[in-house]
């Protein structure tokens, strides 16, 4: 229903033109940082200010441009809202309250974000082997309900961290359990998007396997690792950087993880495997260089950032530490692939191969360093 | 360039090379490969460790390579120069092309180019070119109106030229970005490097003695050193890095350390590092007062301070040494300063005591008892967020190397406070000979005051043949109105005690297991053993009465606890044999001095690299979300022929191309409507 909407959208960019319901959404989302404002600004810097400020506009921007991020980004709070309410300010309720302990603690929403993600796997799946629009529309909303329930675990756990605490609290994206959390969430929203946008589902089943990968990640680090726990900062991350480097740079994985599935797809049609059930290699193609493009524009500003924070808290903007490296191994590759593909003209097959390739040494980039080389991205110590 | 077509001299076809994608491709193909090489590679390791881990052959073949510094190597920086050259040429020989395409409209396009562009379609009737013209300025086009010698009107239109100028924006952005690093990379302390006007230090002096051809002065363009202050104390040098030594550059002003803060979370986790600093400049005197911590550096003529690590800067400590070799059971205290060596005679022997760092916390996470978990008891686990960390603080600890004339030394990790285990309370001593080995823990049993005194009486007294008669004679006593022994047999008994007391004074539990080893026949050792065993047990308490009354104490009624403690005191008397010291230090006091380790730096090209960023990201911007669009209506009186084009093809152009159709089909209308 989207897709033929937005298809069918003037020439001019619609968000320039917001409706009705465009500035009721932006009024909640005012009210809500508003709130936030007036309630938490004690805790705040001025950049803190300035952050909460400009994700006031970017979030309103995002919601003109992308019209189901009205309804998604509201519902969302309003689920983490419940999950606030009924805390009552006592952490220890998480395991008492009925809907906290089922539903709406952050690790139960998040593990709830885990299951749909897997279901709607399937369901995508189901949907493709089917060839049932119906199953692949299920998965849709499968994916949409885990990203609900994904972004309200997230913020949940933003408020958990000041139960324990006050000293404690902290955005949650600053360890591998939560950024992997943020990963799954991008993902599978960035794919909504474009989705919606070029009408091709089927492309669900193949986004969603890397979802699903991350999902298992996340639940054995959970369980076998206790790695859900709510650790405080150390001295290196308490800053409002993390607040703006980190997710920029999970655009940034997230669109080139994409990319890379699509390019499994892509490279499965040209060959002729389920070429009937997928859409064309065009498609893909396309969805593809754009999930790359605004990856890259992404990972540019985040490693940018990066330096920024690293010139605040390492004593220079780079220092060739391993993760400041294999960042510009990523930036370099698909500064060449964009490369090749715009000045060369490149199509199909090898720039396929070269972003799945490419989603290996953004894996390196993003997992491989921390676990095989030591570093200052590492925060073994101060 | 003055001939611009089909020329094929060599400056030209190397100017056509490095101007080329392919060639700018792999320079970033090397660029990549051999930055993975820096991430695997440790970088800036002392050489010993490459050589070690190596072999001379390899090492001295990488150190050729400059593979320990990677990223500053001679090859290294050429690839980021040609890179630097090769986006310049590229700008230089594409530029101008852009820009006449930026500025054109290509109003003088031909008919069949326009019939023959993939969006291109004939429109029946006439509209109004001013009309058009109008609608399409309002939709953000630029328009430039052309009158063909036919009479036919053309309207060009274009919008989006600033997509080239993301071109621009961003290569411009990559030589800015290169140039302020190259910068920041101080080129010029490279060149005299190498030309051995500047030669690194790779001699531990101190800093006062290192000679002028290792020194930097205060006008250096660029650095990057660090340097650990003392509180109360001063610096006014920073220490850089540079191969297999390092380089002493002079600092503009001195900073002095008032005082160093640690701050931990209730799990032990580190919460906050800060320096309460004041630097005050040199040329003028001027102090400016500041505390900074991680994240939150202070910047003073330029140069940045920054809070980079911490540790003791040198503490005052008051010690006891325990003669462990002839013990006496009276301590020696001495004096002496963390992190700093002093000589220590001991008896004929004399020994360099080095001292390393005094850790006043040792946060220690003792985990918890792994139960077995059902799956209720995971789900549990999983939902709870937050964890109490089952942590206790061990307290102070120091470290020390007792050193002996020829150079061995045996490593030592004391800690100050009494550490309870299974329920007592010990004093506990680490101790290894090898670096690289683990610590072998020596626990000293302490009485009921946390003293140890007790103990190394006892130790004294077990070490003190004058006192054997006394005490066999008390044991044997003991035996015999317990009925043990019969008074026949006290003689032996009492010669058994001595010689067992000898034994074990003479190397512990070892000397008497090598002299059973040696002399007993195999089937008797288990027997012989466990007597001697017996023994020992029955003689430790006389052994302390003896003690206690030699030092004026009231002796005591041995209980369970006291019993414990005299087994505790035989494992641990027998353990000091294996101290390879004559001489247990114990640390009874000290002052504490903390060090704050800073890095200053500075980077006059931090801003090119901020302002190469910022043109970048536009840059990027602009070429991948502003579509370049040209758009031609050509009126031919009774038709009309529209014609689009883009940059990219993609579906936003088909869009955009119909609705341009629908317009103008709208406005055939409008205009015979008026």
């Amino acid at each position: 229903m989207q897709a033929s909407h937005s298809l069918h959208l003037s020439p001019r960019a619609s968000w320039l033109k917001p409706g009705p319901l465009d500035w009721a959404y932006a009024v909640v989302v005012l009210i809500a940082c508003a709130v936030a404002f007036w309630q938490y600004d004690h805790f705040m810097d001025v950049y803190e200010e300035a952050i909460l400020a400009g994700s006031a506009l970017g979030l309103i921007g995002l919601g003109w441009f992308w019209k189901d991020w009205r309804w998604y980004f509201p519902l969302s709070g309003l689920v983490s809202l419940a999950a606030i309410g009924i805390y009552d300010h006592e952490l220890a309720r998480a395991q008492e309250a009925f809907w906290l302990k089922y539903l709406l603690s952050s690790q139960s929403s998040i593990m709830w974000m885990c299951t749909l993600f897997v279901l709607a796997t399937g369901m995508y799946w189901a949907g493709v082997l089917a060839r049932s629009a119906l199953l692949q529309k299920m998965g849709s909303g499968l994916t949409w309900a885990a990203s609900v329930m994904g972004l309200a675990g997230l913020f949940t756990r933003w408020y958990e961290s000041y139960l324990i605490g006050p000293d404690i609290g902290h955005i949650p994206v600053s360890n591998l359990y939560e950024v992997f959390v943020l990963f799954c969430l991008i993902t599978a929203l960035m794919y909504l998007y474009y989705e919606a946008r070029f009408a091709a589902r089927q492309m669900g089943a193949f986004v969603l396997l890397i979802i699903s990968a991350a999902v298992a990640f996340i639940v054995w680090y959970a369980f076998d690792r206790q790695a859900h726990e709510i650790q405080p900062l150390i001295p290196a991350l308490q800053s409002w950087w993390m607040k703006i480097h980190v997710p920029a740079n999970f655009v940034g994985y997230g669109a080139f993880a994409i990319a890379a599935m699509l390019g499994i797809a892509e490279l499965m049609v040209m060959r002729g495997w389920l070429a009937d059930r997928l859409p064309s290699p065009e498609v893909l193609d396309e969805v593809m260089y754009k999930a790359i493009a605004i990856g890259f524009l992404f990972f540019t500003i985040a490693t940018v950032l990066g330096a920024m924070w690293a010139a605040d808290a390492w004593g220079g903007y780079w220092s060739w530490d391993p993760k400041e490296t294999w960042a510009l191994i990523v930036w370099l590759n698909y500064a060449a692939w964009l490369h090749v593909r715009l000045v060369k003209g490149w199509r199909g097959k090898p720039l396929a191969w070269w972003a799945v390739v490419g989603l290996f040494v953004t894996t390196f980039a993003f997992v491989g360093v921390n676990m095989f080389l030591s570093g200052l991205h590492s925060y073994g110590g101060l | 360039m003055s001939s611009k077509k089909r020329n094929t001299t060599l400056p030209y076809r190397l100017y056509e090379l490095f101007s080329s994608m392919r060639f700018a491709i792999g320079l970033l193909t090397i660029l990549a490969i051999a930055s993975v090489i820096g991430t695997v590679l440790k970088q800036n390791e002392p050489y010993p460790n490459y050589a070690f881990e190596f072999g001379q052959f390899w090492f001295q073949f990488f150190e050729l390579l400059g593979l320990y510094d990677v990223y500053h190597s001679g090859w290294f920086l050429t690839i980021l120069a040609f890179l630097v050259l090769s986006t310049t040429l590229c700008i230089v020989r594409n530029g101008p092309g852009f820009v006449r395409e930026m500025k054109g409209y290509r109003e003088k396009a031909s008919d069949t180019s326009l019939a023959l562009m993939q969006h291109s379609c004939e429109v029946v009737g006439d509209a109004d070119p001013a009309a058009v013209s109008r609608r399409l300025q309002g939709e953000g086009f630029s328009v430039r109106e052309h009158r063909r010698e036919d009479g036919s009107v053309v309207l060009a239109a274009k919008k989006g030229a600033a997509n080239k100028l993301g071109y621009f924006f961003a290569h411009i952005a990559m030589v800015v970005i290169c140039i302020g690093g190259l910068l920041d990379g101080n080129l010029p302390l490279k060149i005299a490097e190498l030309a051995g006007r500047i030669v690194p230090e790779t001699r531990d002096i101190p800093q006062s003695q290192v000679p002028a051809q290792s020194r930097l002065d205060t006008d250096n363009l660029s650095f990057r050193g660090n340097v650990t202050v003392g509180e109360g104390r001063s610096a006014d040098v920073v220490f850089l890095n540079a191969g297999n030594g390092y380089l002493v550059q002079e600092l503009p002003f001195i900073v002095t350390l008032k005082k160093f803060h640690v701050d931990y979370y209730s799990n032990g986790m580190p919460k906050l590092f800060a320096s309460d600093l004041v630097v005050t400049d040199k040329a003028t005197g001027k102090a400016t007062e500041a505390t900074i911590e991680v994240n939150k550096p202070l910047i003073v003529d330029g140069v940045a301070i920054y809070q980079a690590s911490f540790g003791d800067g040198g503490s005052p400590l008051t010690l006891n040494a325990w003669n462990v070799a002839r013990p006496d059971g009276k301590p020696v205290p001495i004096k002496g300063v963390s992190m700093a060596s002093q000589p220590l005679r001991f008896g004929e022997q004399a020994f360099r005591l080095e001292f390393g760092e005094l850790k006043v916390f040792n946060i220690e996470d003792i985990g918890e008892t792994p139960g077995t978990a059902d799956f209720g008891q995971k789900m549990k686990d999983v939902r709870e967020v937050r964890k109490e960390k089952h942590v206790r603080n061990l307290g102070p600890s120091i470290t020390y190397k007792l050193r002996d004339e020829q150079g061995q030394a045996r490593e030592f990790h004391h800690y100050m406070a009494p550490i309870a285990q299974d329920g007592r309370q010990y004093l506990i001593t680490g101790v290894r000979a090898e670096v690289g080995q683990p610590f072998q823990y020596l626990r000293l049993p302490l009485d009921e005051g946390m003293a140890v005194d007790r103990f190394m009486r006892l130790n004294a007294a077990l070490a003190n043949p004058a006192l054997y008669d006394e005490i066999a004679r008390r044991t044997a006593a003991q035996a015999l109105s317990g009925g043990a022994i019969s008074p026949e047999l006290t003689r032996q008994f009492e010669d058994s005690v001595k010689w067992v007391l000898a034994r074990f004074a003479d190397g512990g539990f070892p000397a008497l297991e090598s002299f059973i080893d040696d002399k007993v026949p195999a089937d008797k050792r288990q027997a012989i053993a466990q007597t001697y065993i017996k023994i020992l047990q029955g003689t430790v308490p006389v052994v302390m009465d003896v003690a206690d009354s030699q030092a004026g104490v009231a002796p005591t009624p041995v209980d369970e606890a006291k019993y414990r403690f005299l087994l505790d005191t035989l494992v641990a008397s027998s353990a000091l044999h294996e101290l390879g010291a004559p001489v247990l230090l114990q640390l009874t006091g000290f002052e504490q001095v903390q060090a704050s380790g800073l890095q200053l730096t500075r980077s006059p090209g931090k801003d090119l690299v901020y302002l190469g960023s910022l043109l970048l990201i536009i840059g990027i911007i602009l070429m991948f979300y502003v579509r370049e669009v040209r758009l031609w209506v050509v009126f031919h009186g009774a038709r009309m022929r529209l014609a689009m084009t883009s940059n990219r093809h993609n579906r936003d152009l088909d869009r955009d191309f119909e609705h341009q159709h629908a317009a103008l089909q709208q406005q055939v209308g409008a205009s015979h409507a008026s």
